[in-house]
């Protein structure tokens, strides 16, 4: 019987010098856990890119739930994407898209209302 | 929770670029922030500074980093400067240096910059000695961001090992971002799950960012009052002339 996997849904924020395309923020993820965790631990994180803005540098990206303290730790240490300083903020993590949308939209209009 | 950075590194001679790493800072979660001084810093600069973490609403710290080349050099320069800067730290560049910075109650952090583990010094005598006086352990988390491939392999073997030994000795511990860039900050939950890589768990991770610094920062602010005498005594009322 195949296992039912958990997910993680994880809004980020990419800031750098210039707009970063999709390819190019989940190559920087991809290069991070490949480097910090190897090709093991690559296999386990499951990640794909569900969303990415180059304009605003919004973007969800999703991972096994196991491999949750991994990929952040990938994306917390990327400093460059496609060889420009950049950096990558979690904003926030949830089990859904629907409930992280909820999140990320009730943190925003807290923050517009202050 | 609150959090606490205790070495952004703004560059004083850029006050635009200054203003901005103090905004940031405040916009991914901080509330306290210490911003290395050197020794002969005017007034104004202090002030500016100032002003901008009150815009910001983060509580500045104003910090000093010594680097000695002995110890008698490091005894003199905490006699001359202890009182006027906050949170003083010592870069440890040598063994006996080291030993001196950690057996000081004056000295509240110890920095090692190196990163090859033959010169840092953060060994089990050094960590006994730092467990009997007040001297925290500060890890500079821009340097795991800045290193690569190999130097980064051995650099994590090594804080791995020196945040098992603080953790043995009890001595606390500081997770700080030494940044330099705006680009090189992070938000604290980002840091804690860097500090993962070297096998220090959330729970302590987030005390290294908030309790730890806190507790340095408080401990010296009351010394620095005017009612402080010793530790644990502090003058509540003075005895005026006709009380008996």
């Amino acid at each position: 019987m195949t296992k039912f996997v958990r997910r993680r849904y994880l809004a980020l924020k990419v800031e750098g010098e210039g707009p970063f395309d999709r390819k190019a923020v989940l190559d920087a993820v991809w290069d991070n856990v490949l480097c910090l965790f190897g090709e093991v631990g690559g296999s386990q994180a499951g990640l794909y890119l569900v969303h990415s803005d180059e304009a605003t540098g919004y973007a969800v990206l999703r991972c096994s739930h196991r491999a949750l303290p991994m990929v952040k730790a990938a994306i917390a240490s990327v400093t460059k994407i496609r060889s420009r300083p950049a950096a990558i903020h979690v904003l926030r993590v949830s089990g859904s898209l629907k409930a992280l949308h909820k999140k990320v939209t009730s943190a925003t209009e807290a923050r517009s209302y202050l | 929770m609150k959090f606490s950075d205790l070495h952004l590194r703004v560059p004083l001679n850029d006050m635009d670029q200054a203003r901005r790493m103090i905004a940031k800072s405040s916009e991914l979660g901080y509330s306290q922030i210490g911003v290395p001084l050197p020794f002969g810093i005017k007034q104004d600069t202090i002030d500016q500074l100032r002003q901008f973490s009150e815009e910001f609403d983060v509580d500045l710290v104003t910090r000093l980093d010594l680097t000695p080349k002995n110890p008698s050099e490091l005894l003199g320069c905490l006699r001359r400067f202890r009182r006027r800067f906050e949170v003083v730290s010592v870069l440890c560049g040598s063994k006996p240096l080291a030993r001196q910075a950690a057996k000081d109650r004056r000295v509240d952090l110890l920095s090692f910059r190196a990163i090859e583990s033959g010169k840092r010094f953060f060994d089990w005598a050094e960590a006994e000695l730092a467990s009997k006086s007040s001297a925290a352990f500060e890890i500079d988390l821009s340097q795991v961001l800045s290193i690569e491939g190999f130097l980064r392999v051995g650099f994590l073997s090594c804080l791995r090992r020196e945040a098992a030994r603080a953790k043995s000795f009890g001595v606390p511990v500081v997770l700080s971002s030494g940044a330099t860039d705006v680009l090189l900050l992070r938000k604290p939950q980002d840091y804690a799950s860097l500090a993962l890589l070297f096998d220090m768990d959330a729970s302590l991770a987030f005390e290294a960012l908030s309790k730890n610094p806190f507790g340095i920062v408080e401990r010296n602010r009351e010394k620095q009052g005017s009612g402080y005498v010793v530790p644990g005594v502090r003058i509540v009322k003075e005895k005026t002339g006709d009380s008996r």
